[in-house]
């Protein structure tokens, strides 16, 4: 249909209203990173490549990118398995409660973080006592609290797979020959293989960058890059900053277009 | 291969039914149609002949083994979908291949069978493709080679046809017959549409909520339909409802039609008459209006109206310049047929 033009150029404007929108604080945090003053101020006095060295220089920020990156990436490898299998069970098995166990894997999503932190926090002193070891502080503890927040995104994403997954397809398989483990292995599992991927990149930036819930969890030596990008600001406030987070951004965009070339993201979320 | 034996074969839902004691023996070699409307329970047969409902009651034996018991993948069927159930994350070659592989076939004989079946439905060429990159056809014929490769004992067709357009349908409606002929294949079809199983199969088996209703071949169902259900669902049929009188038939509408009644049911309630059976000539003395012509190509329908009772004829669209070929909305026209082309049934 084509719109009179007066309609259709409101319509872009809008688009692009939306897009200045989103992307305006993005692309403000990339500019700031490379101007040359400390006080930010316009006009820059000059553009520098200086604080990306800075950063790096900071053993907060290197030591914190490498935490962060280990905590994503295991709290991604034991939460997609286990929120898989958790949709697996909402939508195939017979058990009672689905509705209610639905619920309760995606609470984590609904509870905001500083609360569901201060509630593992204060989990952990108590188990602490009880294990008669660390947890807070420690990789496993920060492993442990981020698989909660892998596991609503997977139960989500691989349950709408599941949902959209023909059914006939695994009853050819069987009819072939295929037992029912083969069947899950050479069927069902790369059916579902779209969703499990998306489910991993947004279980794995869920995790990389959030703050909230991981406030509480750490401790000296082991901090993760949110985190210790929030306590540089409460000294100092300079690009160092706008250099970190440009570098988490083009990280996360960096997954994004890898993901989207083996799957289509926009078929799955 | 096998033969295909049902046993007073139920299946119940709680309190519904939706088989009912079906008893069918498929002969090795035999094609055999399910026919019937949606919900008359020909899918939930087929689905328990292959293991993926489990029945209720009866006996489902394949090549006289009882399989009634065994789950899908250890039952030698091989199934075509309705909606051909191919794997989409793997080449033509591979979908051909998982029946093979699963029955542990070596490489270099998997190979070689999987291009034989592929040139059995002329895909060879398109091996290496995704199915998404097929047409309905083309996917249709996959799933035919990958059901036939591993050469069944029986061999199930699911609605096989319902997803393709008219012209494609006609086409592997031949196709499967050919194969199936050739092959020597015992198979078991499901259609609702009566011209694919009057075409396809040597028998039919018309089904209505779960009950089988008359097993024949097409010309035995057609020609000596057992009850107004199969006259009405295989091939078009007046259908009039009235008595035995004399030597004819009443009409409730008071008309009385002519008919053969010796050998009748004594409650015979109808009188079912094929639409090409009546013979009808332009006659201004008729007591018989026309009341719509359809033109259809071929063939013309008729509605005519005699005495109340409305009947649909079907005759050869006459020649240009032929007297019948005017025949409009209103005229009079004289209905006739050979006794003999009449049957009559029992109440529905």
């Amino acid at each position: 249909m084509l719109l009179p033009a007066p309609r259709r150029l409101l319509f872009h404007a809008a688009i692009g209203a939306a897009f200045l929108l989103m992307l305006a604080p993005v692309a403000m945090v990339m500019i700031i990173s490379v101007f040359r003053q400390e006080i930010v101020s316009f006009p820059p006095p000059g553009l520098t490549l200086e604080w990306y060295v800075n950063a790096w220089a900071r053993q907060e920020f290197a030591r914190g990118f490498l935490t962060s990156l280990q905590v994503a990436l295991l709290a991604t490898a034991i939460g997609v398995p286990l929120g898989t299998a958790a949709a697996l069970a909402l939508q195939r098995s017979a058990i009672k409660g689905k509705g209610a166990l639905n619920t309760l894997l995606l609470g984590p999503l609904a509870v905001p973080g500083v609360v569901a932190g201060t509630a593992l926090y204060m989990f952990y002193l108590r188990a602490e006592f009880w294990l008669d070891r660390d947890l807070t502080a420690t990789l496993e503890g920060l492993v442990a609290a981020h698989v909660l927040l892998t596991i609503p995104w997977t139960v989500r994403l691989v349950s709408a797979s599941l949902q959209g997954l023909d059914r006939t397809a695994e009853e050819a398989a069987a009819n072939l020959g295929a037992r029912p483990l083969t069947v899950f292995r050479r069927v069902t599992l790369p059916m579902l293989r779209p969703g499990i991927v998306a489910a991993a990149l947004f279980s794995f930036i869920q995790s990389f960058e959030n703050l909230e819930l991981t406030l509480l969890l750490v401790g000296p030596g082991r901090t993760t890059l949110p985190v210790a990008m929030l306590s540089y600001l409460e000294f100092r406030i300079d690009p160092t900053l706008a250099a970190v987070a440009t570098v988490q951004i083009l990280l996360v965009a960096g997954l994004m277009l890898i993901t989207d070339r083996f799957v289509k993201l926009s078929r799955v979320v | 291969m096998g033969s295909l034996v049902l046993e007073a074969l139920s299946k119940r839902y709680g309190s519904s039914t939706a088989v009912e004691r079906v008893d069918l023996e498929v002969a090795q070699g035999e094609m055999v149609a399910l026919l019937g409307p949606s919900g008359c329970g020909k899918t939930t047969t087929l689905r328990m002949v292959a293991g993926f409902i489990p029945p209720s009651g009866g006996r489902v034996l394949i090549g006289g083994q009882d399989v009634t018991r065994a789950p899908p993948y250890a039952r030698d069927t091989g199934m075509v979908f309705q909606s051909y159930a191919l794997f989409p994350h793997m080449s033509v070659a591979q979908n051909v291949a998982f029946g093979l592989e699963m029955r542990k076939v070596g490489r270099a004989e998997r190979d070689e069978r999987v291009m034989e079946a592929l040139r059995l439905v002329r895909l060879d060429h398109l091996a290496d493709r995704l199915p998404r990159q097929l047409s309905g056809g083309q996917q249709q014929r996959v799933a035919l080679a990958r059901a036939l490769v591993v050469n069944p004992a029986v061999f199930l067709l699911d609605e096989p046809l319902s997803n393709l357009d008219a012209k494609l349908r006609g086409e592997v409606r031949m196709e499967i017959r050919a194969l199936q002929q050739r092959l020597g294949l015992t198979t078991l079809i499901v259609t609702h549409d009566q011209e694919e199983a009057l075409t396809m199969a040597d028998r039919l088996v018309v089904m209505e909520r779960g009950r089988v209703r008359q097993v024949g071949t097409a010309e035995e169902l057609y020609e000596h339909p057992a009850d107004p259900f199969v006259a009405g669902f295989v091939g078009r049929c007046n259908l009039v409802s009235g008595r035995l009188e004399g030597g004819g038939f009443r009409a409730e509408s008071g008309a009385l039609l002519r008919c053969d009644s010796t050998g009748a049911p004594a409650d015979a309630a109808l009188l079912a008459l094929r639409p090409e059976r009546i013979r009808l000539d332009p006659d201004p003395a008729g007591e018989a209006r026309i009341t719509a012509v359809t033109y259809l190509g071929a063939q013309t329908e008729y509605h005519v109206e005699q005495r109340g009772t409305t009947l649909l004829v079907t005759r050869p669209t006459p020649p240009l310049g032929d007297p019948m070929r005017r025949l409009a909305v209103g005229d009079a026209v004289v209905l006739s047929w050979d006794a003999a082309a009449v049957r009559l049934l029992p109440a529905a």
